[in-house]
C-alpha cells in the first residue's frame, strides 16, 4: 500500500488557563504516490499544525497517518521537509548543506556527490556551491532548501510556505521550479501557501481549509500544474478557469476571515 | 537616619569635588571642539573623496554615517601625551610646552624683627630650593649686622621648612623677639605674605613657615614624566622587580587567566548544553547559576584565600568561578538560541540525535560561546588583577600593589599600562579568532 494515508485527525491541546484549542478535527486524505497538493486556508486554520503531524513533529490526538503502509510516528528521512527560511545550516556550505542527508545516513563522497553535483545543476547553483549560505540571496537559499531535501531522496515533500519570504518575481520563477522538480522526480509534495494564486498553480489537487476547527471546507481538482510544466506561469495564469477560480477560492476565504472576526467582535 | 545624613555629607563632597573639576572638562570639551574647527577646516584644504558616506546629506541621527574619525583617535592619544608630560615637565617635550613648574633656584627675602624694647632690625633670608631628589648644602653666609642676622635656608621643591630665624640672633623668641614684617609687608599667624619664589608665614609660634611655589606641574611622586615610565619599563623589563622578571610576572597572570578560563569553560559548556537540552537539568542548575551569576568574582576572594591560601590554587579557583557562571549561560542560552526549523529540518533529514547535536546544535551554539567566552576573558583578566592585588607572589597586580606601598608611581602606572594593553589585546585575539572560528555569526 504506497502513497499517503491521514485518517481522522484530530489535534486538541490543552491551554495554561483551562480551555482547550481544537487545531484539527477529523481531517482524513489519502494521497497518491505522486500527487502535488496544496493546502491554503486563512491564518489559524491549521495548516501548519497538519504539515507537522504529517512531518512526525507533533502527534495527533486522534487519528493517525500511515506513510506506505506503516504509522508515522516521527520525522523520517522518507518524509522531507521545506521550510520558509533559517532552515539552512550556516556554518556548512552549499554543498556540504544539500549533501546532509545523504552525510548522515553515512554514505561515502563517492557515493553521493554524482547526485548532489546534479541537483546543484538542476537549481542552478552549480557556481556557488563552494559559498556560505549566508553569501546567497533569499531565493538562492530557497533553492539550495530544496535541493537539500531532494539529494535525501524522501517519498513525500513537504512545503511550509517555502516561497512566503520571496519577492514577487523570484518567486514566479521558484514556482516554475517546484513545478519543473515535481514532474522530473515524481515525488508526492504537499505544499502549504498564503496565495491563491500559488495554491492554483501548484496544485493538481488543492484543499481549502476552514478554522475553529482546522477542517477540510473543500477539494478542487485543477488542471494548472499540468498546464504549467515547462510552460510560462504567467500564460497559465491568463487561463479563463484560472481567474474564476480564484475568484471563487478568494470570497470563500474571504468570507471564513469576515466570519472569525465577527465572532471576536461578538465576545 | 544617620546613615542618611552621612550619606548626604559624602553626596556633598563630591559634588564639591565635582564643581572644582567643571573647568577643566570644559576646557577640555572646548579644545576637542576647537579641533574639530581645525580639522575641518584642513579638510576641507584636501581632495575630497567621494565615497558613498561622503555624499549623504543625512549625517545627524544616521548611525551607519557615523564612523570614528582615524584624526581624532590619533590626536586624542597624543594629547593625552602631551598633556602627561607638559604637567610633568618631560623632557621629551620642549620646555615651552611646560605646564609651569615648582621654583628652583636661590632667592631670598628680607625679615623685620622687633625686639621688646620696640627696636626694629631687618635680616635678609636666603633661600635654595633645589628639585626633590638632589642633596644640596646651605653654604656659609655672613651674618650682617643688627641683632637679627642673617640666614640660609634649603628647600627642596613641593616641599615647605620652617625658618628659626632667631636661632643665630642676638635677641630670641626667647627674649621676646618677634617678626612684625616680610619684605617690609607686615606679617602675622594665619595670613602668608607672597615672595618672590613662593609664598612665607607665620606660625602660631612664631617661626617663619617657607613655602615655594609649586607650579602647575605634579610631583613625581604622584606622576612621573612618560620617560621615566618608559626606562622603568625597560629596567623592569631586564632587571625584573621583586625577584621576577617583568616577563614572569606578566606571564603568571596570564598562566592564571587562561588555566581558569580553561577550566572553566570545559566546566560550564557541557553544564550550559545540559540545561539547555534538558529540563532536568536546567531546574537542577537554574538556582545555582542565577544565583552565583550576580556575585561578583571579586567577593569570593575572602573566601577563596581562606580554602585555597593565595597560592596558585587559590587565584585558579576563583578564576575558574569567574569563568564557569557566563560560559554556562553563554552555552545555555547557545543552545536555547537554535532554531526549531533547523533541528527539524535536521531529523527530516535523517539526522540521528547525535548527530543532530554535533552537526546543528553544537555549530549553532558557537557564537555565543564565543561572545560568552570574550567576556569571561575580560572578566577574568580584571578579577586577577584585583586578587594578586590582595595577595600573591608573583603577578601584574602584585607587581603594582607592591610598588605602590613603596610610592615608586612609575611602576604603578607602568603595571596599569601593561595590564591595560594585555587585556586589549586579549580581546582582539578573542574577536580575530571568532572571525575565523564562526565566520556565520549574527548571519543566520
Amino acid at each position: 500500500m504506497s502513497g499517503l494515508h491521514i485518517e481522522n485527525i484530530s489535534m486538541r491541546f490543552d491551554l495554561p488557563n483551562g480551555s482547550s484549542v481544537q487545531a484539527l478535527k477529523d481531517v482524513s486524505l489519502e494521497l497518491k504516490q505522486g500527487e502535488l497538493m496544496s493546502v491554503l486556508g486563512p491564518s489559524g486554520c491549521g495548516k501548519t499544525t497538519l504539515l507537522n503531524i504529517l512531518a512526525g513533529f507533533l502527534a495527533p490526538t486522534e487519528g493517525q497517518t500511515r506513510m506506505n503502509g506503516h504509522v508515522v510516528t516521527g520525522p523520517d528521512a522518507e518524509r522531507g521537509m521545506v521550510f520558509q527560511q533559517g532552515a539552512l545550516f550556516e556554518w556548512m556550505s552549499v554543498r556540504e548543506n544539500v549533501s546532509f542527508g545523504p552525510r548522515m545516513a553515512g554514505q561515502k563522497p563517492s557515493q553521493y556527490m554524482d547526485n548532489v553535483d546534479h541537483l546543484l545543476d538542476v537549481v542552478g547553483l552549480q557556481e556557488f556551491k563552494e559559498k556560505a549560505i549566508y553569501e546567497l540571496s533569499g531565493g538562492m537559499q530557497q533553492r539550495v532548501a530544496l535541493a537539500r531535501c531532494l539529494a535525501n531522496d524522501p517519498d513525500v515533500i513537504l512545503m511550509d510556505e517555502p516561497l512566503g519570504a520571496l519577492d514577487a518575481l523570484t518567486r514566479e520563477k521558484m514556482q516554475g521550479l517546484v513545478l519543473k522538480l515535481w514532474k522530473e522526480t515524481g515525488k508526492t509534495i504537499i505544499l502549504i501557501t498564503h496565495s491563491v494564486e500559488e495554491a492554483l498553480l501548484l496544485g493538481e489537487r488543492l484543499i481549502v481549509m476552514a478554522p475553529r476547527p482546522g477542517r477540510i471546507h473543500k477539494e478542487y481538482r485543477l488542471p494548472f500544474a499540468d498546464l504549467g510544466v515547462g510552460a510560462d506561469l504567467r500564460e497559465v495564469k491568463k487561463h479563463p478557469e484560472f481567474g474564476e477560480r480564484r475568484e471563487e477560492i478568494l470570497s470563500m476565504i474571504w468570507d471564513m476571515e469576515e466570519e472569525i472576526m465577527g465572532r471576536q467582535e461578538a465576545s | 537616619m544617620e546613615l542618611f545624613s552621612d550619606l548626604a555629607g559624602e553626596l556633598g563632597n563630591i559634588l564639591a569635588t565635582l564643581a572644582a573639576a567643571v573647568p577643566f572638562i570644559l576646557g577640555y570639551v572646548l579644545l576637542i571642539l576647537l579641533l574639530l574647527v581645525v580639522w575641518k577646516a584642513v579638510k576641507r584644504g584636501l581632495t575630497p573623496r567621494r565615497d558613498f558616506g561622503s555624499l549623504k546629506t543625512v549625517t545627524f541621527g544616521d548611525e551607519s554615517a557615523v564612523n570614528s574619525n582615524f584624526a581624532a583617535s590619533v590626536i586624542s592619544v597624543v594629547l593625552i601625551f602631551v598633556l602627561w608630560g607638559a604637567f610633568t615637565g618631560s623632557k621629551l617635550l620642549p620646555g615651552f610646552m611646560h605646564a609651569p613648574g615648582a621654583y628652583t633656584g636661590e632667592s631670598s627675602f628680607t625679615y623685620t624683627a622687633m625686639a621688646e624694647d620696640g627696636s626694629t632690625d631687618d635680616a635678609t633670608v636666603s633661600v635654595i630650593i633645589h628639585a626633590v631628589g638632589e642633596d644640596v648644602d646651605a653654604p656659609e653666609m655672613p651674618l650682617g649686622d643688627g641683632f637679627a642676622k642673617d640666614d640660609t635656608m634649603v628647600v627642596a621643591a613641593y616641599r615647605s621648612e620652617l625658618m628659626r630665624w632667631d636661632d643665630n640672633d642676638e635677641i630670641t623668641r626667647d627674649d621676646g623677639a618677634m617678626i612684625t614684617a616680610v619684605n617690609g609687608t607686615p606679617i602675622e599667624a594665619g595670613s602668608p605674605v607672597a615672595v618672590d619664589f613662593g609664598e612665607v608665614s607665620l606660625t602660631g609660634r612664631g617661626t617663619l613657615n617657607v613655602t615655594p611655589a609649586t607650579g602647575w606641574q605634579m610631583e613625581p611622586i604622584w606622576l612621573p614624566p612618560p620617560e621615566d615610565v618608559w626606562s622603568r619599563l625597560m629596567e623592569i623589563s631586564t632587571e625584573g622587580f621583586r625577584n621576577s622578571t617583568l616577563g614572569e610576572h606578566l606571564g603568571y597572570s596570564l598562566f592564571r587567566v587562561i588555566v581558569g578560563f580553561v577550566i572553566g569553560a570545559m566546566v560550564g559548556i557541557p553544564l550550559g548544553y545540559a540545561m539547555g537540552l534538558s529540563d532536568w537539568f536546567r531546574g537542577w542548575f537554574d538556582p545555582i547559576v542565577e544565583f552565583m551569576r550576580p556575585v561578583p568574582p571579586l567577593a569570593l576572594i575572602p573566601l577563596v584565600i581562606i580554602w585555597a591560601g593565595i597560592g596558585e590554587e587559590g587565584k585558579i579557583i576563583l578564576l575558574f568561578l569567574a569563568a564557569l557562571w557566563i560560559m554556562a549561560i553563554g552555552a545555555r542560552s547557545g543552545v536555547s538560541g537554535v532554531r526549531i526549523s533547523k533541528v527539524h529540518a535536521a531529523y527530516s533529514l535523517g539526522a540521528s540525535k547525535w548527530q543532530i547535536m554535533r552537526h546543528v546544535i553544537i555549530p549553532n551554539s558557537l557564537p555565543e560561546i564565543f561572545t560568552a567566552a570574550r567576556v569571561a576573558m575580560g572578566v577574568c583578566w580584571g578579577t586577577v588583577v584585583a586578587a594578586e592585588l590582595v595577595a600573591a607572589e608573583k603577578g601584574a597586580g602584585m607587581m603594582i600593589m607592591t610598588a605602590s606601598k613603596f610610592q615608586n608611581t612609575d611602576i604603578v602606572i607602568m603595571g596599569i599600562i601593561l595590564i591595560g594593553v594585555i587585556g586589549f589585546g586579549i580581546d582582539m585575539l578573542m574577536r580575530q579568532a571568532e572571525k575565523w572560528l564562526v565566520p556565520w555569526k549574527g548571519k543566520g
